[in-house]
């Protein structure tokens, strides 16, 4: 599955073009991580916890995408856009959406191979 | 009485661990910064015509949090207005952090580019709570050759 935020791909041809893929998913950490972070809001710094939370999050929107781009037979996601939101405190949404494509190479050694 | 003691204390530890903490981050953002100069990141959507990439969504993120000494000088600078400094620095160095969490990624995979990079903030914390979290995220090119010599260099691994 070739997953690009671009819309041009050289050596590639869009043969069908199949709709918006979305992907998103909410999480939000213990409470004891929502403590530590207030804490760490005296001193500045990074909040490491968050940071990992949300790569999490991102991660797993992403395989949502996927998994609904596969379903619908597309072999590519073009020009993909993420968006996050906090909705409350402590929890966020990371939104993942992007154009499912059928894409087949020009010359074909030059298809990225399905991973 | 006791508030505002604790109100001095909270302001002396934001202001002397906050600055410190800038001025590492700082110095750690420039060291890595000239470190990963020779990799281009371009805003750009159209990848070169010539040479065969194959191409890899990344992404790098950070959540960075303003002290207490910040948060209120910047809620002093808001009766007045004019430039919020303090969270000018903090949003500064949360941009430089992410895209050099996406730069690390990228050399990584021996990517050559990273095109049409986008970046997004966002306030993640409600309440007195002041966090961003930035994220960094483009497409990044890899030239064929590196991807055809990683083959090669794992099934010579598998082989052995």
């Amino acid at each position: 599955m070739l997953i690009t935020n671009l819309e041009i791909v050289p050596n590639i041809r869009i043969i069908k073009h199949i709709g918006l893929v979305q992907g998103s998913s909410v999480r939000s950490k213990h409470v004891g991580r929502d403590i530590m972070a207030g804490l760490k809001n005296i001193f500045g710094g990074e909040l490491q916890g968050y940071t990992e939370l949300l790569h999490e999050s991102r991660k797993e929107a992403t395989e949502r995408l996927v998994k609904q781009a596969e379903s619908i037979g597309a072999n590519a996601v073009l020009n993909v856009r993420y968006s996050t939101s906090s909705i409350a405190a402590g929890a966020a949404e990371i939104f993942v959406y992007g154009t499912a494509v059928q894409v087949e190479p020009i010359n074909d050694s030059t298809l990225p191979s399905a991973e | 009485m006791t508030q505002f003691v604790i109100f001095i204390v909270f302001l002396g530890c934001g202001f002397i661990f906050g600055q410190m903490a800038e001025k590492k981050h700082y110095k750690s953002i420039i060291e890595r910064e000239q470190q990963t100069n020779h990799l281009p990141v371009i805003a750009s959507k159209f990848p070169p015509e010539s040479g065969s990439y194959h191409q890899q969504l990344i992404a790098g993120s950070v959540v960075v949090a303003s002290d207490y000494f910040k948060s209120f000088t910047a809620g002093l600078i808001n009766i007045f207005g004019g430039h919020v400094t303090p969270y000018e620095s903090l949003l500064d160095r949360g941009r430089r952090e992410a895209i050099l969490r996406m730069k690390h990624e990228a050399q990584q995979i021996n990517a050559d580019y990273v095109f049409n990079i986008k970046l997004e903030t966002t306030r993640i914390a409600t309440g007195r709570l002041g966090a961003i979290e930035v994220l960094a995220y483009g497409t990044a090119l890899i030239p064929h050759q590196n991807a055809s010599e990683q083959q090669d260099a794992q099934q010579n691994a598998l082989q052995a």
